[in-house]
């Protein structure tokens, strides 16, 4: 335990030395979170429209300030001819060019039926599909009102069907509650890992490693006290991005924040354990880096349903999500934030995490033994 | 120019010897590509909906066929009872439920406001909102249809809309979501690349050796950035092949115009990466650093995923200083579009002062160190 302690003592006096370090494995992950936080959001809204107005009468601008005025749309421009306009869509300027044409009042007027063209650019195919739903179904009640205004003496009277949508788990169906607690899980992912892959890779490359290996140490003290300096920043870090989750965004936390703590550092098990296991594996720290963003980082990005619904994936690609550890801690910590459910609804996914975090240290430390020899 | 190519010939030599970072830079990328391109997909069709209709009548029965036609949802249950429905959805057996009250029509026909419910499982807000999205559009298409119908317009109503989508008729997500692998990609692998360069010589003390040098900085930082921009272009070059032949993304603009825009956007990430260099004093730090500047903003701010209009005001501000911001308009311009390429001046200029600004900070940096 002594020789453990002075080991850390080491560790540490090491990452003092390195004052720029705090910054980048502190203050970054606060900006990083409440920038991205407040970035990452789905809602179709405010898509900027170019409207080609033929007509220019008060039913026509009537039709204009009704998209104008939902939140699902931002009228850029109201133009009478067609020229440039679709160059605007096609250098993404604008996303959508409602064409009204002429006469278009004057049938309104006469009760003939008429046509208004809307263009979309298809490319974000998501955004897209809502907002074509949005803009027809704005024309469609319009169309209501007039025909209602028109025969008023006609009409049985028919009542308005609104949908009244509940959204189970988020009822403010706020991305940015769904998102943040996946960016802290990612933030959390890349520091840890970072630095656990150049815990040893280092002493490799610049040759103290043979110092290293011709203490007493045994191996498992060496990686502990290699890991226990990482693993406290990474405490650090769990707590300020959960403050900043909490306190800033205003996220609620519904679970037990000691169930958070204490599986977040289960999760830096794996995530440090992962780094250390690329350290062991890699020669440089170059290829270390490589190691890790490309083989372990980037799947774990994509496969674990931080952004994308691992349900959407094809069969043959859905079971790689589940060798993911973040797969799992996503759950959980969504799993805390949102529904303020804990270990009896999620505990196969917490084991599965203690399991990963149990096996990739294991790993890690046996593989350990070849490097230090 | 001499003395920058013996520079370049040093560093290429460096990075032969490690065989496993070469491959990693140069095939792996493509690899990757295959494999996101298949599993990313937030399409959001063929929602699993459960109708519970307590009424059974013409209007509520036009309402689940709007739904049903909509070719968003698929009816796979129709459960008898609240708490069916509460089961199947904990269950996850359906993602949304659409319950028709009793009297809607009554309420309909006497000309009061009626109230349908859906429920949506919101544990993926992404989805969600775009469900939810639907629904309420569907809703108000069905209501707008009702009240012409009682007004006796149906078959014509007032005004329709005639609507068109260009360059993604089809609407496939791979088509918008590829590009944006591509350019997270090629930031990724250039940043990384460099971002260890001269901080690695500085913690393995020969750069003591290149500060007696004989070489003008300028050249120094051409000769370091040849390399792996050699590098970083054939990678380029076979993830938009491999996009192209599995993913049908189609090359409608003019490849001269491409193959500008990924040199440009190539150095400008590597230009990051030997800034990052040369601020930092540790190969982990940099690592860390270059990770933090291009992992996430690139997937988050550059319009890739999430798209920049929807962003609040102050973080809109902050995309324009992301480079993958540019890169993506102009490839997705001239790879789906078939626009030019003079097209994109602005975005191009933005490109052309970001690596001016980077590169020459980096020099200024490395001048400085050098005495």
């Amino acid at each position: 335990m002594r020789r453990l302690r002075f080991l850390l003592r080491k560790e540490l006096q090491e990452l003092r030395r390195n004052p720029r370090m705090f910054p980048v494995v502190f203050v970054a992950p606060v900006i990083q979170l409440t920038v991205l936080g407040y970035a990452a959001t789905t809602d179709v809204k405010h898509v900027p429209i170019v409207v080609v107005d033929a007509d220019r009468s008060p039913a026509s601008r009537d039709l204009i300030e009704r998209f104008d005025g939902s939140v699902y749309f931002t009228v850029q421009g109201v133009v009478s001819g067609t020229a440039g306009v679709e160059r605007d869509l096609a250098l993404g300027r604008t996303w959508m060019i409602l064409s009204i044409p002429p006469e278009f009042g004057r049938d309104v007027e006469l009760g003939r039926p008429v046509t208004v063209q809307v263009v979309a650019d298809g490319s974000d195919s998501n955004s897209t599909t809502v907002a074509l739903a949005n803009a027809t179904s704005l024309v469609a009640e319009r169309a209501a009102e007039l025909a209602a205004a028109a025969r008023p003496a006609a009409a049985r009277p028919v009542g308005a069907l609104d949908a009244r949508i509940r959204v189970w788990f988020n009822p403010q169906l706020s991305s940015r509650h769904f998102m943040v607690p996946g960016v802290l899980a990612l933030l959390l992912m890349v520091i840890t890992t970072v630095l656990g892959a150049m815990a040893i890779v280092r002493e490799k490359e610049l040759g103290t490693l043979e110092q290293l290996n011709v203490t007493p140490l045994r191996r498992w003290e060496l990686t502990v006290g290699k890991l226990l300096p990482y693993g406290l920043i990474g405490v650090v870090d769990v707590l300020l991005v959960v403050s900043v989750a909490v306190f800033w965004f205003e996220i609620p936390l519904r679970g037990s924040l000691a169930l958070l703590f204490g599986l977040s550092f289960v999760y830096l098990l794996c995530t440090l354990g992962l780094g250390l296991l690329v350290s062991t594996v890699s020669a440089t720290q170059q290829q270390a880096m490589m190691t890790a963003v490309f083989f372990f980082m980037f799947p774990m990005i994509y496969l674990s349903g931080f952004i994308f619904p691992i349900e959407n994936m094809p069969a043959a690609i859905q079971p790689l999500a589940y060798v993911i550890p973040l797969t799992y801690y996503l759950v959980i910590v969504r799993g805390l934030f949102l529904k303020g459910v804990g270990l009896e609804a999620f505990w196969p996914e917490a084991l599965a995490l203690l399991a990963w975090g149990v096996v990739v240290m294991t790993l890690a430390t046996l593989r350990s033994r070849k490097t230090y020899r | 120019m001499r003395k920058a190519l013996a520079v370049g010939r040093k560093e290429l030599h460096q990075i032969r010897r490690d065989r496993r970072t070469l491959v990693i830079l140069l095939f792996v990328p493509a690899f990757f590509l295959l494999l996101y391109g298949y599993a990313l997909n937030w399409d959001v069709r063929h929602v699993r909906l459960a109708v519970l209709d307590r009424e059974h009548t013409l209007e509520s029965r036009a309402l689940v066929s709007a739904f049903v036609n909509s070719s968003y949802f698929d009816l796979v249950a129709s459960p008898g009872s609240m708490a069916e429905i509460e089961r199947l959805m904990d269950r996850g057996e359906v993602r949304a439920a659409l319950v028709i009250p009793e009297g809607m029509s009554r309420d309909l026909r006497s000309g009061r406001l009626t109230q349908v419910q859906v429920i949506i499982n919101g544990d993926n807000a992404n989805t969600a909102t775009t469900v939810f999205g639907y629904a309420q559009a569907i809703a108000r298409g069905v209501s707008a249809a009702l009240q012409l119908e009682a007004l006796g317009v149906a078959a014509a109503p007032p005004i329709s809309v005639d609507p068109r989508v260009w360059y993604n008729p089809e609407l496939r997500s791979a088509l918008f979501l590829v590009p944006g692998l591509i350019g997270f990609i090629v930031m990724l692998s250039s940043v990384i690349s460099t971002s260890l360069s001269i901080v690695r010589e500085k913690e393995r003390g020969t750069w003591e050796q290149v500060r007696m040098a004989p070489i003008s900085t300028v050249s120094y930082v051409v000769g370091k950035t040849i390399p792996y921009f050699v590098i970083s272009f054939a990678s380029a070059v076979l993830i938009v092949l491999a996009a192209m032949l599995l993913f049908d993304l189609p090359m409608r603009g003019s490849w001269a115009g491409l193959v500008l825009a990924v040199s440009l956007f190539i150095v400008a990430a590597l230009g990051t990466g030997l800034l990052v260099s040369t601020l930092v004093d540790s190969q982990a730090l940099a690592f860390l650093a270059s990770l933090l500047i291009s992992l996430l903003p690139t997937m988050i701010l550059s319009g890739f995923v999430f798209p920049i209009a929807s962003m609040p005001a102050p973080i809109q501000v902050i995309t324009y200083i992301v480079p993958a911001r540019y890169f993506l308009v102009v490839l997705r311009g001239i790879v789906l579009k078939g626009v030019e390429l003079q097209a994109f001046a602005p975005q191009i200029g933005a490109l052309v002062a970001y690596s001016v600004v980077v590169l020459g900070l980096a020099s200024l940096r490395l001048a400085r160190e050098r005495g």
